[in-house]
């Protein structure tokens, strides 16, 4: 048994003013980091089915590739949850004994869900390409050739028909999934929004507008980092290609990425408006109503966090890179800086609902500040610190590069579907 | 196309199976044992603060944590005592150092001093988790760790409690924190364990002014039982619909 | 029809099946909905005597007056006869089993909890005599000249 005591919070708050004893900011930065996760999850896949669903042609090499770096993603959503759990090793209770008046309990259910449709999906689009795979490969030699060999042989669990007909099914199936995994991707982060928008003890979380705005704001982040890293991706390509004396090859890739990321960010921007518009109305509302904890409330956001919500997310998170990407004669460059600050945006609208509703005490008389611990010292300041966080932000793409050799999305395969 | 109805066919059996996780989870138990567990309704633990009668001693505090064990230094408590001044320039200044676990020996308060002629009002407010009809913290907890047992206390299960802290976040009275060496939710139980051998809570055992009171109430004849029903008492933000069961006497307009 | 469509439901069940066979033998038995509501009674029926069995720690005036009713008799002509025992002397625990002399605060600050001046008005704390620390008697010890078993009286 662990015998030291350590009071979770008290490194990381200072309290200022009459502060209940028992209260910190038990919510760090890794409850941050996970409904931002699960929102570039919710989004990619969106953004993915925009092409598979409705059929949005422009879509098709962005759609694929967003497919499966929402599932390098998914995995990294739960990260943030079990590194900020005090009793990790029981993570798997919310399966065992959901209590499902919690929201936190549907976390469990529909988190299998989605991964079970985004695998499947993947599944559905890539089964061509394994079998096609294992011929390729039957004679190959090497360690690698030959790991990648009977992994392809597990992953097409024995369908190898490669008939029209069959590949017809296949694309059937992946629209049909990709049709149900919309909503479940929504009420992944829906209920991610009604975590925080249930909790009637804390003045600045209670909303009915709290699922929606998550999930706006989701769908935001979501499309923004898979145009960021579809762009870069397809520089780096353009780039080789030029290097290696291909230009017109280059030309190519660099027409059609720009096609691809005009049609992209006209959805950004749409939900990007939803996401404000929801966003002030909830403040508008607070301050016309002016309930008991109008008072606290107002000295925070307009004293304290002013900076962290007018000046970072709404400023530079929404405005400016609105006006960046509607102002004629886009470049490549206006618009990676754009996808940026609209990242830095989101993570700022998580900041500010999760770090600004632990702001001020439930006496409405005191406030909490909020130190993140920078250089870690113990496992708890690791788990909840800076270094944490980074280490969250970095998975993905960790994880991106290692299923991208088996599920290659970058590149087009010729008689894919 | 008989495509697209086998695909809907799959969904919906992979969709009936997914709920059947859930709905394995309503386990409910034999009559027997259902009579057994609700053989003590016959009690309804409920609690009377009179901060008329508190002079912020803290000893309260102390017992409290000796008795159930809160790490002596550690800046969480069970139960605390907080202090009301009300100046005449109609401000109000509250502390709870330490929770009040060495009283209040100083006039200062966060730094300023307050000179007894500018007091208007000044009074302490004892503390502890309210034991609510409808617990918000039950409510939230993902993984039934925490409940309401059938005589009315909220019980924390520290072998199935998974550290998640949703339940401290959806306390509207903050009563609730992490141990910090069980690493897992705490908060005051009214001292489950003595109150069920027939014992005072500690809070209320080393209260050496009155001013703590535990109650049954659904026995009549319980003079704090009577109190509560027959004096004037105000509960702690009852505008969250939680139904708490600790009752003040003398409960000002000023105390948060 | 393709059958190959329905692979990926077979792993799915798979899982579901896996989870269910998992909760046979993680969940304990007792663990269910004990009471009128699924949303305040879902828990482990055992847990509630695990915490009815927890130590108890203070034993109350009662069983001090067992051994020590000379003690309690002069307490009780004085207006400390309302203060328990072990608020100074600490948890009875099993003493005298487990501890022979239980350690008693003697400090300034135990006294000052109650008896430093605050000057509050409508207080029930104005009602008890009161010092104000720095003045009165520094870097002595309360006990020197005070009973606390009967302050009116001299200290022992």
């Amino acid at each position: 048994m662990n015998e030291e005591i350590i009071v979770h919070g008290v490194e990381w708050t200072v309290k200022e003013l009459f502060v209940y004893p028992n209260e910190y900011i038990y919510w760090s930065i890794q409850i941050v980091m996970y409904p931002y996760m699960t929102g570039l999850v919710a989004g990619a896949f969106v953004l993915s089915s925009l092409y598979h669903v409705f059929g949005q042609e422009q879509l098709k090499d962005i759609a694929r590739f967003s497919l499966v770096f929402s599932l390098a993603l998914l995995p990294v959503a739960a990260l943030p949850l079990l590194l900020h759990l005090q009793q990790p090793t029981r993570a798997m209770e919310p399966l065992l004994t959901p209590h499902f008046t919690s929201a936190i309990s549907a976390f469990g259910i529909v988190f299998t869900t989605y991964a079970l449709i985004v695998l499947s999906e993947i599944w559905f689009v890539y089964r061509e390409y394994f079998v096609n795979q294992i011929s390729v490969l039957k004679n190959a030699r090497g360690f690698w050739n030959r790991a990648r060999l009977v992994v392809y042989r597990i992953l097409t669990f024995g369908a190898h028909d490669l008939s029209e007909e069959a590949l017809r099914v296949d694309h059937k199936a992946a629209k049909i999934l990709a049709g149900i995994g919309i909503p479940v991707a929504c009420f992944l982060h829906g209920y991610a929004g009604f975590i925080f928008g249930s909790v009637k003890a804390n003045a600045l979380w209670m909303s009915p507008l709290m699922p929606v705005i998550f999930i706006m704001s989701a769908v935001v982040s979501g499309i923004a980092l898979c145009m960021l890293t579809y762009i870069v991706i397809m520089e780096l390509q353009a780039f080789r290609l030029r290097r290696s004396g291909s230009a017109s090859q280059a030309g190519e890739v660099k027409g059609a990425e720009s096609e691809i990321i005009t049609q992209a960010a006209r959805y950004l921007l749409g939900f990007l408006v939803a996401a404000i518009s929801l966003e002030l109305l909830d403040l508008i509302f607070r301050g016309y109503t002016a309930m008991k904890s109008w008072d606290i409330l107002r000295s925070v956001m307009y004293g304290k966090d002013f900076v962290n919500i007018f000046v970072l997310q709404y400023t530079l998170g929404n405005l400016v890179p609105f006006i960046l990407l509607l102002l004629p004669g886009r470049t490549v460059r206006r618009t990676v800086l754009a996808l940026v600050l609209v990242l830095f945006g989101v993570f700022m609208m998580r900041w500010n609902v999760v770090i600004g509703g632990q702001a001020f005490s439930l006496s409405f008389s005191g406030y909490m500040h909020y130190h993140i611990p920078v250089i870690p010292h113990s496992l708890e300041t690791f788990k909840e610190g800076l270094f944490g966080a980074l280490t969250v932000a970095a998975t993905p793409f960790v994880l991106f590069w290692l299923i991208n050799k088996f599920v290659p999305s970058l590149r087009r395969v010729p008689g894919e579907t | 196309m008989s495509c697209s109805r086998r695909q809907f066919l799959k969904d919906v059996v992979g969709g009936g199976l997914v709920a059947a996780l859930p709905a394995s989870a309503f386990v409910f138990i034999s009559s027997d044992e259902a009579k057994a567990a609700l053989a003590e309704t016959k009690v309804r633990w409920a609690f009377l603060v009179d901060t008329t009668k508190c002079t912020g001693c803290g000893f309260c505090v102390t017992a409290c944590k000796n008795e159930n064990e809160i790490p002596f230094d550690a800046p969480v408590t069970r139960t605390w005592v907080e202090r009301y001044v009300v100046t005449k320039d109609g401000q109000t200044h509250a502390d709870s150092p330490m929770g009040g676990r060495d009283g209040f020996t100083q006039r200062e308060i966060h730094g300023q001093e307050i000179e007894p002629e500018d007091i208007d009002k000044a009074y302490f407010v004892p503390k502890l988790c309210n034991q609510c009809d409808n617990p918000a913290c039950v409510q939230v907890c993902p993984v039934g760790a925490t409940y309401q047992t059938p005589d009315g206390v909220v019980l924390i299960d520290r072998e199935w409690c998974i550290g998640c802290g949703y339940c401290i976040m959806a306390c509207p009275y903050g009563v609730r924190f992490f141990h910090p060496v069980k690493k897992v939710a705490d908060k005051c139980n009214f001292c489950y364990h003595r109150i069920t051998k027939g014992l005072q809570p500690a809070c209320v055992q080393s209260c050496a002014f009155g001013a703590r009171r535990i109650a049954n109430l659904r026995d009549p004849d319980d003079p704090v039982t009577k109190i509560i029903t027959t004096e004037r008492v105000a509960v702690l933000k009852d505008e969250y619909g939680t139904k708490p069961n600790v009752f003040y006497i003398g409960l000002d307009e000023n105390v948060r | 029809m393709k059958r190959h469509v329905l692979h990926p439901l077979w792993v799915a069940i798979g899982l579901v099946g896996l989870i269910l066979l998992a909760r046979v033998f993680m969940v304990p038995d007792d663990f269910g909905v004990h009471g009128p509501s699924f949303t305040y009674n879902y828990y482990r029926l055992s847990n509630i005597q695990e915490w009815k069995n927890f130590p108890v720690k203070y034993r109350g005036k009662e069983s001090c007056a067992e051994c020590h009713e000379d003690k309690i008799r002069m307490t009780r002509r004085s207006p400390h006869k309302r203060i328990e025992c072990e608020n100074c002397h600490g948890p009875a625990l099993d003493h005298p089993d487990d501890i022979e002399f239980l350690p008693t605060n003697q400090d300034r600050a135990l006294c000052l909890r109650c008896h430093a001046s605050l000057e509050y008005p409508n207080n029930a704390r104005s009602d008890l005599p009161a010092i104000v620390d720095r003045h009165h008697k520094r870097n002595r010890a309360c006990v020197d000249c005070h009973n606390p078993h009967n302050p009116r009286e001299d200290a022992e």
